[in-house]
Order: C-alpha cells, then sequence, then structure tokens
C-alpha cells in the first residue's frame, strides 16, 4: 500500500525542488516550519518524533533542507514530513503538512473487527510492522 | 352608568391620540439616531408600493418587524416604548435600479433572547415579508453584535479543530454524495462509500432527503458506511468519514441516530437545514458534546434566497447558521450547476470564514462585524463540478472547503475509484502549482497543469477528456449590486 497522508501523496513523491517551493511558500506566508518522523504511521498518531523544535522565522529555505536532511540521515527508517504552522488569531494551527519520505516497502495496515451484540462491530486499525518489529526496527 | 364615551378623558398627546399615523412619525425613522455597539442592524432591500415614500415603508419594516401594529395603541405607554422601538435610520436607493431602496434599521440588543435563533428571526422575519404596504422585501445583511453573538455556541468543531482530528492541512477537502440518490440498499451503498474514499476522498456524503426509507432504513445505511469508511482508512492510512445524514421527523429521533452514529465509530454526522433553527442549535449543542463534526445541507434555502428582490440573502443565512453552531454549510461553487455569482460567492466564504469583517460593498457584506471569536464554518462547494475545474476551483474557494464532486467522482467510466483519483490528483498537482509560484488561474496554464497530470494518471486523464466541455453558463439571480461580473467557465 501507499500511504496517503499529507498533501502529496497521489502524485509522485517530491522532488528536492518541489520540497523546496513549498517550503518557500510557507515562508512568504510566515510560518513556523519543523521536520517529524514516524515509524508508526497510524492514522491517529498525532504525535510524530520531532526532529528538534520547529524553525521560527525561517529566512531561508536552506534551512529547513539541511535539517531534513539530517534527519532522514539520523532517524530510524520511516516517514518523515514537513508541517508549518500559522500562529496568526484565528488559526494557531496547522497549516501545511506533507510527507518528504517514506520507506521503500510499506505493509500497510490491516482492518480488526470484533464482533458484538447483534450487528455491532468494533473496528481496530491495525499495523502490520508495528505488529512485527519493535520501535526504531520496524522498516529497517 | 358612568357617563358617556363623549365625557371621559382621553390621551391628548398627539403621538397617542388613536387611531392610525404613519409609523415614521410614530418614531420608527430616525435619521439622527446613532447606532449603540450592541445594537442589532439589519439591512433591507425595500420595494414600495407604487405611492408609497420609501421612508415610510422602511419605518414600517422597522415596526412590524419590532412593537409596532398598525393602529396605535395606549398600552405603548406602559413600557419604555422608544427604547424597544426599532429605528429605520439611513435609507438609499438600489444603484441600478428605481424602485428599490436600501433600509438600515437599529433593533436594541433587549428585543432579543439571548441564545435563540428562533426568537431572533420571529422578529425579524417574523410577520413583516408579508406587509401589504410594500410590494417585496429582502433582509440583505445583518450585523450581530459581539454582546449578543456571545450567548450563541457557534460551531460545535470548527475548521482549525475539524483539520486536526482529520489530520488534513493546507489544501481543499475533497467529498462526494452517494448518488443516486434514493433506492440503494444498505449494502450497495456502502460499496460506493468504499470505493469513494479508497481512491482518495476524504469525506462521502447522504444527500439532504436520504433518511430512512423503504428501500433503506437509516441503521442498515449507518452500519454498511462504517464498514466502508473503516476498509478505506486502513487501505490508505488516513482518517475518512462519510456524513451520516440524521434528519428525521422528531428531534428525539434525529438525536437517537446521532447517538448510534457516534456508538459505531462515525466522525461526523449530518442534518438538514429544513430541521428548523431550534433544531439546529440543539443538533449543534448535541455535536459539540459529542466530539462529532456536524455537516448542514442546505435543503430548501433557495426557495427564499435564491430572488433579488425578495426573500433571505443567503448571506445572511450563513451568519445565522454559523451562530447556531454547524460546523460546513454548503455555500456554492462558482462554476457549478447551482446558482452563484463569484462576487456573492466570496461575500458567503467571508462570512463563513474570516474572524472579523470589513464592509465590503460587491461582495454584498454591509457591515462591520466581530465574529466574537465563534469558530469558523467549514463550506461545502457541491454541484456539477469536475476535477477539470480544479484550477477555477483553487483560485475562487481557497484552501479553506471541501470540494464535493458527486457525479464527477461516480459518473467516472472506470468506476468510482478511479474517479475519487482523478479528483486527488486534480487538486494535489493544482496545490502543488500554486505553492511553486505558478500562474495556475490562467486558461492558458491550469488545464496544462492538469493534462501533463493526466498523461502520468490514466484516471485522471479520462476524466478530464469526458468532461472537458462541460460548463454552466447562465446569468446569476443574485448578484452584486455594486459590481456585475460573468462567471467564467471553461
Amino acid at each position: 500500500m501507499r500511504l496517503t497522508q499529507g498533501m502529496y501523496s497521489f502524485i509522485p513523491d517530491l522532488t528536492d525542488a518541489q520540497i523546496e517551493a513549498n517550503i518557500n511558500y510557507a515562508i512568504g506566508k510566515g510560518y513556523a516550519m519543523n521536520v517529524e518522523w514516524t515509524d508508526d504511521p497510524h492514522p491517529r498518531n498525532s504525535y510524530w518524533d520531532l526532529w528538534g523544535l520547529p524553525l521560527f522565522d525561517v529566512k531561508d529555505a536552506a534551512t529547513v533542507m539541511y535539517e531534513l536532511k539530517q534527519a532522514k540521515k539520523y532517524t530510524a527508517q520511516g516517514y518523515i514530513r514537513i508541517n508549518a504552522f500559522d500562529a496568526s488569531y484565528g488559526v494557531e494551527s496547522c497549516a501545511m503538512s506533507f510527507i518528504v519520505g517514506r520507506p521503500d516497502d510499506e505493509p500497510g495496515f490491516y482492518l480488526e473487527r470484533q464482533e458484538g451484540a447483534g450487528r455491532f462491530i468494533h473496528y481496530t486499525i491495525k499495523s502490520y510492522c508495528v505488529q512485527m518489529y519493535r520501535e526504531g526496527q520496524r522498516y529497517a | 352608568m358612568s357617563g358617556t364615551v363623549t365625557e371621559r378623558t382621553r390621551l391628548k398627546s398627539e403621538r397617542y391620540e388613536s387611531g392610525v399615523i404613519p409609523y415614521a412619525k410614530m418614531g420608527y425613522w430616525d435619521s439622527k439616531y446613532s447606532v449603540k455597539e450592541t445594537d442589532i442592524l439589519a439591512l433591507f432591500r425595500v420595494t414600495p408600493q407604487p405611492g408609497v415614500d420609501p421612508v415610510e415603508a422602511a419605518a414600517a419594516v422597522a415596526g412590524e418587524s419590532s412593537t409596532a401594529t398598525w393602529t396605535v395603541v395606549w398600552t405603548d405607554l406602559l413600557t419604555a416604548c422608544d427604547r424597544y422601538r426599532a429605528k429605520a435610520y439611513r435609507v438609499d436607493p438600489v444603484p441600478n435600479s428605481t424602485d428599490q431602496y436600501f433600509a438600515f434599521i437599529a433593533y436594541e440588543c433587549d428585543l432579543f433572547e439571548e441564545g435563540s435563533l428562533a426568537n431572533l428571526t420571529a422578529s425579524i422575519i417574523g410577520n413583516v415579508f408579508g406587509f401589504k404596504a410594500i410590494s417585496a422585501l429582502r433582509l440583505e445583511d445583518m450585523r450581530i453584535p459581539i454582546a449578543y453573538l456571545k450567548t450563541f455556541q457557534g460551531p460545535a468543531t470548527g475548521i482549525i479543530v475539524e483539520r486536526e482530528r482529520l489530520d488534513k492541512y493546507g489544501a481543499p477537502l475533497l467529498g462526494a454524495t452517494v448518488k443516486p440518490k434514493l433506492g440503494l440498499s444498505g449494502k450497495n451503498y456502502g460499496r460506493v462509500v468504499f470505493e469513494g474514499l479508497r481512491g482518495g476522498l476524504d469525506f462521502l456524503k447522504d444527500d439532504e432527503n436520504i433518511n430512512s426509507q423503504p428501500f433503506m432504513r437509516w441503521r442498515e445505511r449507518f452500519l454498511y458506511c462504517m464498514e466502508g469508511i473503516n476498509r478505506a482508512a486502513a487501505a490508505t492510512g488516513e482518517i475518512k468519514g462519510s456524513y451520516l445524514n440524521m434528519t428525521a421527523g422528531t428531534m428525539d429521533e434525529c438525536i437517537k441516530r446521532g447517538d448510534y452514529a457516534k456508538q459505531i465509530g462515525s466522525v461526523i454526522t449530518m442534518i438538514d437545514l429544513v430541521l428548523g433553527y431550534t433544531a439546529i442549535q440543539t443538533a449543534a449543542i448535541w455535536a459539540r458534546e459529542n466530539d462529532m463534526i456536524l455537516h448542514l445541507h442546505r435543503a430548501g434555502n433557495s426557495t427564499y434566497a435564491r430572488q433579488k428582490n425578495h426573500g433571505i440573502n443567503f448571506r445572511v443565512i450563513c451568519k445565522w447558521m454559523r451562530m447556531s453552531g454547524v460546523d460546513h454549510i454548503h455555500a456554492g461553487t462558482v462554476v457549478g450547476k447551482l446558482e452563484g455569482d463569484p462576487l456573492m460567492i466570496k461575500g458567503f466564504y467571508d462570512v463563513l470564514r474570516l474572524t472579523d469583517l470589513e464592509i465590503n460593498l460587491p461582495f454584498g457584506i454591509f457591515f462591520d462585524m466581530d465574529w466574537a471569536s465563534l469558530r469558523k464554518c467549514l463550506p461545502v462547494a457541491s454541484g456539477g463540478i469536475h476535477c477539470g475545474q480544479m484550477h477555477q476551483l483553487l483560485h475562487y474557494l481557497g484552501d479553506d472547503v471541501i470540494l464535493q464532486f458527486g457525479g464527477g467522482t461516480i459518473g467516472h467510466p472506470d468506476g468510482i475509484q478511479s474517479g475519487a483519483t482523478a479528483n486527488r490528483v486534480a487538486l494535489e498537482c493544482m496545490v502543488l502549482a500554486r505553492n511553486s509560484g505558478a500562474d495556475y488561474f490562467n486558461p492558458e496554464v491550469g488545464p496544462k497543469i492538469l493534462a501533463d497530470a493526466g498523461r502520468m494518471c490514466g484516471p485522471l486523464q479520462t476524466a478530464l477528456d469526458l468532461w472537458k466541455d462541460i460548463s454552466f453558463n447562465y446569468v446569476s439571480t443574485d448578484t452584486s449590486d455594486f459590481s456585475e461580473t460573468a462567471t467564467a467557465n471553461v
């Protein structure tokens, strides 16, 4: 499967030039940016691991690209994304989020159904990788 | 026996002598009135009957929508009636018209019960629209003061929290309405939901008239939709949903269906505008208490919102619905099959999405208004749109919108998944182009971006070829009085 979270998952993986263009777009909007990674991309995993704090007052896309490169080098195999944050009144939340690194093989998730009373089914989404391997080894 | 009537003492005041005197003279017109911060303001488009003075017509509207009746009543003197009388304070001729006037009217805040849209509307649109001295009347805009807004919950979830719950940022959301509207069994219905979500959409949607009919009772639909939603979420790793319509004949039944939707794990439910204002507020309060996103379908609105000279402008409905507490509302597409002048639609979207409004006459916004931190309502663009218009949709509607392609998904020749994928790829490539600085709205550029993406994505190519000539070029009935723009279609 292909994990399709984020702004660009149906089109081919972004090139460095396209990532930079998005960073520049975020800089133009005055957003702060951060790099996050995980090897547990469950749709309800709200907190991927931070690669450092968000970068505030970024002037140059190169700063973010450097952090991304470092993150790719030093974090466990898995998914990496860039988030942009809008601090302005009325938003004060994430304003952009897109995957910039993913494993070659994505085993994905399966659905566990627990039959309940009547026709009630309790659904749980489970990850093959998380089931099989410990943290840090899941996409190695 | 007491003396005859003529021997009794009668009121000597000119204002309160029995009989009929003009509304303007009764105190419903005050050109010197200084508007208070706490006043509720309304702007009406008034078409007086031939021979009726516009100021008198405006005063009559103020009177009939507040304290007046057709004749003088002495019981007024038992009240602080000067305070409770609405005051028409300004009358302007409507540009490019001979018989219409904009009447500005101020209402004291104490005229309205806190947190009750039913009470507000019972005054403002109560009797007055049938008043004989005017031949037509339209409520164009309202300024709701902070003092009154603070008595309303506002959107149960709001755009920001909805995006956080769904983990989707930086681009419009994608949806589709299950078609055919009526007749599918629960199991077949859930198939459409699964296919659309699996193909790349964020939401599927019940239509306004899908409730619980003989061909598909509501539990059947809810259960199969959840199977489709969860299957698609597992297959994509994304949070998905389908607006489960909880509209029913009684409020108890609506809430029962909503509670069931929550129990089986839905992130969103839906109601129709025809539920009525009180029921909508009840549903919104239920939604916030139950962590539920609440979608509103504007069923019925065009019966009163479409004609320019009579009824209620949709921007007022947008304001009322944001106060009432819904999270989504259909607000037009600009380029689709339903009514919508680009400037008017921009005005509706601003009303739903901004934290404060500034006067903008071409957009039809007549008042400055601070939304008092009520959450933002997510507009839904639905009706006759397809992926070939993606550059226009992104340009006109921005990021905070749900683009809903019903026929444009389910009508794809290679199936629903292909239709959904075509829409998602079109959206992603257009957002990428915009963020990369492309002149994407340019009719020479936007379609080329789509065509290039289509060369890498078969479903998109097929969709672009199929729908390339579809557009709905009709003149809008509800247009700006201060600017004329034709709806651009490609």
